[in-house]
């Protein structure tokens, strides 16, 4: 079943680019990776905690128990969830192509098949392998199809995320290399089942945890290595950004939490710089994203650098929940990578559309869209008070458990200052978000370009393909056990 | 089953025999010659597999105690055949360049040696490959040298090609003056010549290790020459921009794995020994770094599309090198540095023989071959632009080929030796790296074709790259088949 799931895009993709096929075969494609996505998450029982829908191939290399195998345990049911919703999104609010529109179908498709391969492989292997996979097409995307400086933010996150890869490589096998020989393996359960068993002493653990947490870090943009994010965002065309944004950078996530919180506890407690900890270093890395780039994002003066940093500096409340090291932190952390993930998508899709009828995003060339497309307006409106994290929306509920997380961890030093601070950062989205609303939708249609005022509202599949991005938050901010119940086996396991 | 070196004679005979019948055939048409040469060769590489194992003996007196049939050479002679085959293909998609640089009076004249020099070259090359005399290894690398000096200046009309041609024999006759004064000194110093013998006499050694460390860095220099690392890269870009494609392809393949798998032998005593072992490995570290720093930084600016490939084969030179500078305590789950350094010539064979056989089609049918030319492939011919973009995401070792799972292994074997400074410069000229086989994928894809005639692909080349695809993807997920049948010989080969 997983095994279809992965091949459903890949396939479509492959018949794409040999020339069978157009625009209606990639939505139901998408279509049908939701599908199976539901049946998966509907099928995965919740009692039992583990991996689920095992499918394992014999091992290609034995030494090394490298295998084709997958497998999904709750957190990568949610993840999965979060790709499937995120592809169809993207693919059915993705503006018309005329130039090449199969090879652009076909890009869209395989960085939706190198997320789910990621969320779903049961081997480190593949686990990594599947990321990359996505690397190609994000660079053909945003240089043939994309806006403004498109080469040059081609080449900047072409460039950023193989270094980021490659230190990730180094990372992981610097990790399978500190744990004992019988104890090696490229299988994520049997990796799981060493780390509970704290395989890798104290003393150890401190280089691998500052290349993973570099390799990863590049991959998520923590703050010193964020600056590729918003031009790539901005430049790509809308499936790609909502895909990239949404999805992909959860995979760096997705990676801590399987690999680096098991596995690198006691990392965190080791000096790195004189008295700093890594742990410190850390927290610096994430109010980093969260204050200095939020106070960035205000500066911004274009709609999609708004929202490319603004994810950006959401990512520092994940890695917050995640610093945190206990389950409510972590299970906050999870929730908001989902929710961001719906929120941004939306946020992206909402802005390639005004991009796609006005051809700028500046926001001295924008204003009172509401009057000509309410719809879009409303649904702006949510998935700006989402991201702000407004009570009702899964951003609310899961950043109320990173800051309990936070306070809870027991730290009385620099954690509870940086959880404090944090808060901050929530004022801070308001400001720049809420500018943004009242720039573009309210007010008066600036004079330059009031021959065009007349923009139609939103057609019939787009406003479904928004409705249920934000039902979906709404949904999880309301009843946010549903999707807690998949996470918690997973971290308590993490966390043992 | 029969001894392997029924491999070589029978290469041999095939080389002569086309050469006897090529000069008494009046045939205009010489493209029979490397279709009976391809047939034959298959044959070959279809009986490496059914030969008796032939572990070199060092008895005294033994006629074959120069040559080893292992694993590791066997697979080296794999490489040696399939790449001879790759490049008979390509040269037949060449043949009309190479027509027009020879002066001759009679259609036809002329063509059919360079079909049949890289059929002793081959011969040459798997020989060097099961070289454990250095006399041996000698005489094999002349045979492999010599033909290389008359295949690189094999376009005489063209001025840029005769300059390779006396650049790449300058240098290397140097660079063969330097490897045979590096034997007398073993000779010397050790009295022997068989790399076996000289590791006990080595053992054994009384007086200061200074002179036996000067006659290592003598062979390294003949060597580095060879396998293309700097401080003895200087002559790569201008001999593979200059000479022929398909000679170009050959040297930056075959001639770099027969190099590269002597070096190993070649060091290989002297990693036993506990008080030069270090020494050794510094230098070949200090190489490491060096090759794969001006490898992939000089590649960055290049326009032409051979330079770029030159330089590339210089960085990978680079990873290959790191590889054998970390066999310091390779007794791991990833297997020792033998297989590491087999497995990723294996891969760069898959990866550049399909970027030269795409580089050829687009050459010949273009005005040149720099990366302008390429601009808007991915519309003039899909096919030709996907396998080159297979070729480029390969060397730049993206997951899922078997480039990646090459610079895996090197990278993982660098961190079991901890080999923090190598592994450090590695991530930073994998990241340049991403920069300029990108360039390529980018004028491919991004750019619009200045010339929109389609590109005409041979049913032959067309399997070949297919066949080249597959594999690169195929072994990229599942690299045991080289793998297992490196593993016992090479635990042996790294001490």
């Amino acid at each position: 079943m997983l095994t279809t799931l992965l091949l459903v895009p890949i396939v479509s993709a492959v018949a794409l680019l040999l020339g069978k096929g157009n625009r209606s075969l990639t939505k139901f494609s998408a279509l049908l990776q939701a599908a199976i996505t539901l049946l998966v998450c509907l099928g995965y029982d919740t009692a039992k905690s583990g991996y689920q829908f095992v499918y394992e191939l014999q091992p290609f290399v034995p030494s090394l128990d490298l295998k084709y195998s997958v497998g999904v345990d709750g957190l990568s049911v949610v993840m999965l969830l979060l790709t499937a919703l995120v592809t169809t999104a993207a693919i059915w609010l993705s503006p018309t192509i005329e130039k090449r529109a199969n090879l652009y179908d076909a890009c869209v498709l395989l960085i939706s098949a190198g997320a789910t391969g990621a969320f779903l492989a049961k081997d480190l292997f593949f686990f990594y392998a599947f990321h990359e996979l996505a690397l190609i097409p994000t660079f053909l995307l945003i240089g043939l199809w994309g806006t403004g400086e498109r080469q040059a933010a081609a080449w900047k996150i072409t460039i950023y995320l193989g270094f980021g890869s490659i230190v990730l490589l180094v990372g992981l096998t610097d990790l399978f290399l500190s744990l004992p020989a019988d104890l090696r393996s490229f299988d994520l359960e049997k990796l799981a089942a060493a780390a509970a068993r704290h395989a890798i002493p104290a003393s150890a653990q401190l280089r691998p945890w500052l290349l993973l947490t570099a390799g990863f870090g590049i991959l998520i943009s923590l703050f010193p290595f964020h600056s590729w994010a918003a031009p790539a965002y901005s430049s790509a065309p809308t499936p790609a950004a909502m895909l990239h944004a949404g999805v992909l950078k959860k995979f760096g996530l997705y990676g801590i939490i399987r690999l680096v919180v098991p596995f690198l506890p006691d990392a965190l407690k080791q000096p790195v710089v004189g008295d700093w900890s890594a742990h410190d270093l850390l927290l610096l890395a994430l109010l980093g994203n969260i204050l200095y780039v939020g106070l960035v994002t205000i500066a911004q003066r274009k709609l999609d650098f708004v929202i490319g940093f603004s994810s950006v500096m959401h990512m520092g409340y994940i890695f917050l929940g995640i610093a945190s090291m206990n389950i409510t932190g972590l299970s906050g952390a999870c929730l908001l990578m989902f929710a961001h993930g719906l929120s941004v998508a939306a946020l992206f899709g909402i802005t390639g559309i005004i991009r796609e009828r006005e051809g700028s995003l500046s926001f001295d060339r924008l204003g009172g869209a509401m009057k000509s497309m309410p719809y879009l307006g409303i649904c702006f409106a949510m998935a700006a008070f989402a991201s702000i994290g407004l009570p009702g929306f899964a951003n609310f509920a899961s950043e109320t458990m990173v800051f309990f997380g936070c306070f809870q961890s027991g730290g009385t030093g620099f954690i509870r200052t940086a959880t404090i601070l944090a808060l901050w950062g929530v004022v801070i989205s308001a400001v720049y978000m809420l500018r943004a609303y009242r720039t573009v939708f309210l007010g008066e249609v600036p004079p330059a370009r009031t021959g065009s005022s007349a923009w139609a509202d939103l057609h019939g599949p787009a406003k479904l393909t928004l409705a249920a991005l934000l039902g979906t938050l709404l949904l999880a901010g309301c009843f946010p056990k549903t999707l807690i119940a998949y996470i918690k086996p997973t971290l308590e396991a993490a966390l043992r | 089953m029969f001894p392997p070196i029924t491999l070589e004679i029978l290469v041999l005979c095939l080389g002569f025999i086309l050469l006897l019948a090529e000069s008494f055939s009046n045939s205009p048409n010489k493209r029979t010659i490397p279709k009976i040469a391809i047939f034959c060769l298959g044959w070959v590489f279809a009986c490496s597999f059914f030969t008796s194992g032939n572990p070199s003996t060092i008895e005294a007196g033994s006629l074959w105690n120069f040559y080893s049939g292992d694993e590791t050479a066997l697979l080296f002679k794999r490489i040696a055949i399939l790449t001879t085959i790759g490049v008979l293909i390509i040269s037949m998609d060449y043949e009309s360049v190479v027509a027009k640089f020879i002066p001759s009076s009679r259609q036809g004249a002329g063509i059919g040696e360079f079909y049949i020099l890289p059929i002793f070259t081959c011969a040459g090359l798997m020989l060097m490959a099961s070289a454990v005399d250095l006399i041996m290894a000698f005489a094999a690398l002349e045979l492999v040298t010599i033909s290389f000096y008359v295949l690189v200046a094999y376009m005489r009309g063209n001025t840029s090609t005769l300059e390779a041609g006396v650049k790449y024999l300058i240098l290397g006759a140097l660079s063969t003056g330097f490897f045979v004064y590096g034997i007398t000194w073993m000779f010397g110093l050790t009295g022997e010549t068989h790399l076996a013998k000289i590791a006990v006499k080595l053992a054994h050694l009384q007086d200061s290790d200074i002179p036996i460390l000067f006659a290592l860095t003598l062979v390294l220099i003949g060597l580095g020459f060879k396998v293309a690392s700097v401080p003895f890269q200087s002559w790569v870009p201008d001999v593979y921009e200059g000479a022929p494609t398909p000679v170009t392809a050959y040297l930056s393949i075959a001639s770099k794995a027969a190099g590269m798998l002597l070096l190993l032998r070649v060091v290989e005593p002297f990693l036993g020994v506990p008080t030069i072992a270090p020494k050794v490995l510094t230098v070949l570290a200090l190489m490491a770094g060096a090759t794969m720093i001006f490898g992939n930084l000089a590649a960055l600016p290049q326009n032409n599309f051979k330079r770029l490939l030159a330089y590339s084969s210089i960085g990978h030179a680079g990873y290959l090198l790191t590889a054998v500078a970390s066999v310091e305590g390779t007794h791991t789950a990833f297997g020792s540095v033998g297989a590491t350094v087999g497995f990723y010539l294996f891969a760069y064979l898959l990866m550049t023989l399909l970027g030269f056989f795409s580089l050829t089609l687009v050459s010949t049918q273009s005005p040149g071959d720099d990366l302008q030319h390429f601009n808007g492939l991915s519309k003039r011919s899909p096919f030709v632009a996907f396998c080159l973009l297979v070729s480029m995401a390969s060397l730049a070792g993206i997951p899922l080929t078997a480039g990646f799972y090459g610079k895996f292994l090197v990278f993982s074997q660098a961190i079991n030796a901890k080999q923090w400074t190598l592994i450090g410069i590695g991530m930073i000229t994998v990241a340049a790296g991403f920069y300029f086989y990108f360039r390529v994928v980018a004028a491919m894809y991004w750019q619009e074709p200045t010339d929109t005639t389609p590109i005409h692909v041979s049913p032959l080349s067309r399997f070949a790259m297919v066949a080249l695809v597959v594999s690169i993807f195929f072994f990229g997920i599942n690299p045991a088949p080289i793998l297992s049948s490196l593993r016992s010989p090479a635990t042996a080969l790294a001490k």
